[in-house]
Formats: C-alpha cells, structure tokens, sequence
C-alpha cells in the first residue's frame, strides 16, 4: 500500500520504540517528519543534594535526543526539537508535586499524554502539516463503524500494554493517531530495529518517571519546592489505626502512599500498611494488610472512549493502576461527572490520585481519576 | 524545492571571492605565519594583508586587530582582559549571550554588573548610562547592532559619554559589520567585536579591535602569536577570508549593494504588514541595521512556524540561533516590552548578498498561506478573532 501523499510527524523519543515506528513508516511510504519533545532540562535539579546527574536512557536526556537525531539523519527524514518545558512544568510536574503534597499518588505520564504528547504535539504536528501523528506506544485504535467512534485497544503485546496511560485521549486525538506497535511484540521491534539497521535495538528500556532520575519522588519534591524558593508545607501528624488509636507520628503526608510498607517508623508485632491519606487532618491511617482490600472507589474527570457517555450500569474489568489485573466490576453514574466501581472481589489498595480504567474485552470503554 | 535563506545573522554563505581567497591556504600556502622560511613568510604577509583589510573596515591602524575564533571569543577577551574582581562594568539588557553570559561570569568573580534597561524599540537611554557610571566603573560594553531585530544604539553617544568619564568603552559590532560603516575614531571605542561569517566569511574567525595603548590579560597563553595578546597559530585560512570578506563588506557601502539589501528588507517587510492581519515590526521607528526585520505574527508559536516554513523551503530563526531550543522566549524582545507570548511569536528575517528579489516575492507568497493555517489550528486566535 502507497501512503505517498500522507505526511505523518513521529513523536521520537530516542528509544527502541519511536526510532523503530520512524523507520517502518519510512518504508511504507508515508512522508515522515521527526519530532522530540524537549520536556525537562535533565539537568535542572542536579545540584541538588541527593538528586543524581541525569541518566541515560530517558526521554530529554542530551543523548537520547542525539539518538533521536541520529535515526532521523540515517532514515533522511526532517527531524525537529520542540520545547515544551513551561507548559510541561505547568501540566504535569506542578500537579504532581500538588497531587503528593495533599496525599494523594499521581501519574504523570496520563497527564503528559493528555497535555503534552497528544494535544500540544498534534498541534504542532498538523501546523507544520503533518495529516497524522505516530507514537511509539504500545496500543492499537480502529474506527468502529457501528458505533461511529474511535476505539482504543490493547496492543498485541500485553506486557507492553499502555492503554491504561492512554485514557484521556479525545475521539478527535484518536482519530488522528498511528499507534505502529500495536499489533507487535516487543523482541520483534528489536527485530525490526536491527533489521532496519537502528543501531540502538539493544538500547534498554525505560521505567521511571522521565523527570526523576533515580526515582526517588521524595528527593525530587525536596530539590523542586528548593528550587522554587517554596517550603513543603508542614503536613506531619499523626499515625492512627482504623479505630483511631494513634500508634506514632509521621513527618508530613507526602512521604506515603497506599499499600506502603515500609518506612512508617512504627514497630509492632505483624506488618502494618498505609490504608488511607486524610490529607485535611494530615493523618496517616495505618493496619493490617487485609485492611487494604476494598470493593468500591470513586471516580471523577471522567473520559468514555468507546461509548458517549454512561447511562445505564455496566459490566467492565476495572484496572486501579498500570500493574494491575484488570478485575470484575461495574460502574454506574453517581453525579454528573462521577462513578462508583464496585469490583466482584475485593481490589488491594486503591490509592486516590491513580487513574482507574474500564475494559471491555480489548476495548477501553474509558476512564476517570480515583478520588 | 525552492529553497531561501533568510537567516544571514545566524551565519552567512561565503561568498566565492572569498573562498577562492582561502583556497591557496589549504593547498600551496599552508605555511605557519611564525615560520622563519619561505612557506612561513608567505603565510606571515597574508595574515599581515588581512590585518590591513579588516582595519580599514573600522579605521583603526592594523596593529589595534587582534585576531581571534570569532565574536564570542572576541567579546570574551575584551571583557576577561580588561576587567577584574572589584571593577564595576555597565552592559544592557539586550546584549549577545556572549556578553551577557561573560558579565553574569563576572558577577561570580567578584565585578559589579549594571545593565542597563532598554526602552520599546529596545535602545538604551544615553542618560541612564550617565547615571549608572560611578567611580568604580571600569568598562562600558553596549552592542552595536543587535542580532535579533537589527536595531542601532546611539554608539557614538555612549562612546562620548565613556571617554568624557574616562570609562573603557567596548561594542559588539558582529552584527554591524558590512551592514553600517564602522569607525572606532568617531565613536571613540576602545574594543569592538567582529565576526567572520555574519559578512559572508568563514565561520570560525574574527578580529577584536583594541585600542592602542589598552592592556589586555589574554585568556590563552602559549606563544607570542599577535602582538602576545592571542596566544596560538594562525587560523590562516579563516584569517585571509575574514580580510576579503571585509574589504567587500566595505566595497557594498558604495557599490549599491547595501542599498539594494535594504530595499529588499523593505519590500518584505512592508509587504508582510500590509498582507497579513495582527503583525507587527519589532524595533520599527528606531534605527536598524538595512538586512534584518524581526515580525511579531500574534497568536502564533514562532517555533511551529519556523519548522513549517522550514518543511515549505525558507529558513528564517525565532531569534538568536543559540537561544533556539532554550525554555525562555527571546530577553531581547521581552527587554523591550513583549509578552513572553508575542516574544515567543516574534521571527526573525534576515538578508544578505546572495538574495534576490524572486527570493523575498517567493517569501511573501509562502507565508500569508503558512500563516493562516497556523492560526487556523491555533485556539488563542479563534478567541481573539471572535
């Protein structure tokens, strides 16, 4: 098939993934234009006591954009840097550091996704021309002609899968998306790489939040609100059981999270764990770890991908965060923009803040914010 | 694809006399200038030749020409050499990065930094200067020409002012040069900046002018390579282009080539603010050099549009090259007044020898189209257009 009359920009990180999407759709013919987003000065909080010098291997880093660079050069594609440090810091690091500072476990890559990679970048993509733009996630989305909408689904790869980041994205944005791995595995775009003579096929992978080298979130919001001139806002209070008992003291409520084990500075005979965050009374609910299972959470910001909107309760596998079984439940209206999940089995540690999403079969349904 | 290059002050062709200036140097007349023999001494009178064509552009005597790698090296050494911890320097708000980041440089080592606000059009009060001098005040270093909107401060005013207050007064003429005459005799400068490649030479070459009788500190140390205040051999080829490529600069002053760039600039620029709705020129009303204007398109990313007019065959910048890539929109233009989003919105377009008329009517045709579907897409316009 001949794609020669449509322009795509490729989102290029300087990974396995991008470079690879980049260079299979050279040849398929389309007419590609290379894109990074400079996001993060990797650099910015390195003098920081405790905040390691950037590392490789992420996107923002100096060498990933060479890598990204290099690729276009080799493929003799335009290859463009696109800076979006202030919308970045503003959209996704702020929020974060907010998000921790109240007590709650945000995820920043859903909030890069929705601001940054497939709003700001479609933007620029379709301004320089580009009809489409192709990303190195692993997720697949097909127009439904039944329904009339964009569908978001799970990639061949399932532990790749990256849907659950994916959520937020606008029928609008779908349809103007190319997701090229989604139907492979990960040693087959290595393969792919290697074949189409990217040298970096052997490049590891990357895992930690781009903008925390060493990925350690308590060192970042320290070095951060440094930076900034501001203080962490005295939040430290007491550590209280389920029936009120206090059983120690905390030094401010952004050091914990759900299901957290250790660290809570407590010595008693069986294991404790962080069961809730109540951020307005700056208490740290602790117990044991069957206390952490829970049936219902809540939801809000909502975003339906498969269907307009939810009228009628419905049956979906719920995912609470990105490494979890997606399990049993339903989810009806409670409100105008808020659902109540309310799994079959009880659900280990729902944690506010984390994103929960809808599944119906490979199908996102949609998806909102835990609260 | 058609392709047009109107990005002259990030760096310029060089121009064919130029080059076949240089290419002896490569081949027959490889000598080193510090060489007693024949190959030496070839090379020693070609640098020497250079020297006498680059100070005739400014009308200084060839032995106030230091050569050096170019304007940051030039900017750099005219402020390391002359300033020490405990002197007090005055500067603007609008100069080069090599100044700027020298004088912040200077900071940390102790000096006493004043810069000096700009007004709209982003030119310096001569009566601010006069007021920031004090006792302390060792040297005064204001940019000729600016490089990203092309305006000219009053450099024989300020020169006046730092020679009635006995203050060295140093001018970063990178942008000036071949574009206005230079003479450092009626604007009393002690240090001036030149650059090679903005003039159509080689990149990596340049000259300081340092008037004599003002010691400089080198910053490189090795041997007694010019006159021992630029440790290092020659850059023999990038020496002899720099000297053609000066005495052509000088040559366009009454040839009608300047005139020629200017007339062009004009057609575009008039053009564009006739054409098209919401721009504006920055620096417009106050002095400019004749080959740049710098065009605010409001409610646009000037990123984007650098790279779609990029993918459509025009090269033109947001601004300095070096700051493309930076976080912070142009300190130029928010010097000046702009919001960061008009600053960030602002292009630069700049001329030199090799363009043509069809070059600015190939431009004036691509960009209304550009612009508008870049607006079209852009949310902030539709708001402000409703």
């Amino acid at each position: 098939m001949s794609h020669e009359n449509q322009t795509v920009a490729v989102a290029m990180s300087g990974g396995v993934d991008s470079s690879t999407v980049a260079a299979l759709l050279c040849e398929r013919g389309y007419k590609i234009i290379g894109l990074t987003l400079q996001l993060w000065n990797q650099r910015r909080l390195s003098s920081h006591d405790g905040m390691p010098e950037a590392v490789q291997g992420r996107c923002c880093s100096i060498d990933d954009v060479y890598d990204a660079r290099h690729v276009a050069d080799k493929l003799g594609i335009p290859y463009y840097v696109v800076n979006q440090e202030s919308r970045f810091e503003h959209d996704v690091v702020r929020p974060f550091v907010e998000e921790y500072l109240s007590g709650r476990t945000p995820i920043p890559c859903s909030l890069c996704n929705n601001h940054l990679k497939f709003d700001q970048l479609l933007v620029t993509a379709r301004q320089i021309g580009a009809d489409l733009l192709a990303t190195g996630h692993y997720a697949r989305n097909e127009y439904d002609e039944r329904s009339g909408r964009w569908l978001l689904k799970r990639p061949a790869d399932r532990s790749k899968d990256q849907t659950y980041f994916l959520f937020g994205l606008t029928q609008e944005q779908l349809s103007r998306t190319l997701f090229p791995l989604g139907e492979m595995c990960k040693p087959e775009v290595r393969e792919e790489a290697k074949r189409t003579g990217l040298r970096l096929f052997e490049k590891p992978d990357s895992q930690e939040i781009c903008f925390i080298p060493g990925g350690d979130y308590k060192k970042f919001l320290d070095a951060y609100l440094e930076e900034q001139g501001e203080e962490i806002p005295d939040t430290s209070g007491e550590l209280v059981t389920t029936t009120g008992e206090v059983v120690g003291t905390h030094s401010g409520i952004h050091n914990f999270t759900v299901g957290q084990r250790k660290g809570l500075g407590v010595a008693t005979g069986s294991p404790l764990y962080v069961l809730e965050i109540r951020g307005d009374k700056h208490q740290v609910v602790v117990g044991a770890g069957e206390d952490l299972l829970s049936c219902t959470l809540r939801a809000k910001k909502l975003n339906w991908l498969s269907i307009a909107d939810l009228r009628e309760p419905i049956r979906v596998h719920a995912k609470i965060r990105h490494r979890h079984e997606a399990a049993p439940a339903t989810v009806e209206k409670r409100g105008d923009d808020e659902v109540l999940v309310t799994f079959d089995a009880p659900q280990r540690a729902i944690t506010p803040g984390q994103a929960v999403v809808f599944y119906e079969g490979d199908v996102v349904v949609g998806g909102g914010w835990i609260c | 694809m058609r392709r047009v290059y109107l990005d002259n002050n990030a760096t310029s062709p060089l121009l064919p006399e130029v080059f076949e200036a240089m290419k002896p140097c490569f081949f027959e007349k490889f000598g080193n200038a510090s060489s007693i023999h024949q190959q030496g001494q070839q090379s020693r009178s070609a640098v020497e030749q250079a020297r006498e064509q680059v100070a005739e552009l400014v009308n200084c005597r060839p032995a106030e020409i230091v050569f050096t790698s170019g304007g940051t090296e030039g900017d750099n050494l005219a402020l390391f050499g002359l300033v020490k911890p405990g002197d007090h320097v005055i500067t603007s708000a609008v100069e080069h990065h090599a100044v700027l980041n020298a004088c912040r440089r200077l900071e940390e080592i102790g000096c006493g930094v004043t810069y000096l606000p700009v007004d709209g059009c982003a030119l310096v009060d001569p009566d601010d200067l006069r007021r920031a001098i004090r006792p302390g005040t060792k040297l005064i270093s204001i940019i000729f020409a600016n490089n990203e909107t092309g305006v000219l401060q009053a450099v024989n005013e300020i020169g006046k002012i730092a020679a009635e207050a006995d203050v060295y007064f140093h001018t970063d003429a990178v942008q000036a040069a071949g574009k206005v005459p230079i003479d450092v005799k009626v604007m009393r400068c002690d240090l001036l900046t030149l650059a090679a490649h903005k003039m159509h030479g080689p990149q990596g070459a340049g000259a300081l002018y340092v008037r004599k009788g003002t010691l400089l500190q080198p910053m490189l140390y090795g041997g007694r390579h010019e006159r021992s205040r630029r440790a290092g051999t020659e850059n023999l080829p990038g020496i002899v282009g720099l000297g053609k490529a000066a005495e052509i600069a000088r040559q366009g002053f009454t040839d009608g080539s300047v005139e020629r760039l200017a007339a062009l600039r004009d057609h575009l620029e008039n053009n564009i603010v006739k054409g098209i709705d919401q721009v504006g020129v920055n620096s417009a009303g106050a002095p400019r050099v004749p080959n740049t204007t710098n065009i605010v398109f409001d409610c646009l990313e000037g990123e984007a549009m650098v790279i779609a007019l990029d993918l459509k065959g025009l090269s033109v910048s947001t601004g300095a090259a070096c700051s493309s890539g930076a976080i912070e929109p142009s300190h130029v233009l928010t010097a000046m007044g702009l919001s960061p989003d008009r600053a960030r919105a602002s292009l630069r377009f700049s001329l030199g020898k090799q363009n043509t008329a069809a070059d600015v009517d190939f431009v004036l045709q691509l960009i209304p189209e550009v612009v508008t579907r870049l607006r079209d897409l852009s949310p902030v316009y539709k708001k402000v257009v409703r």
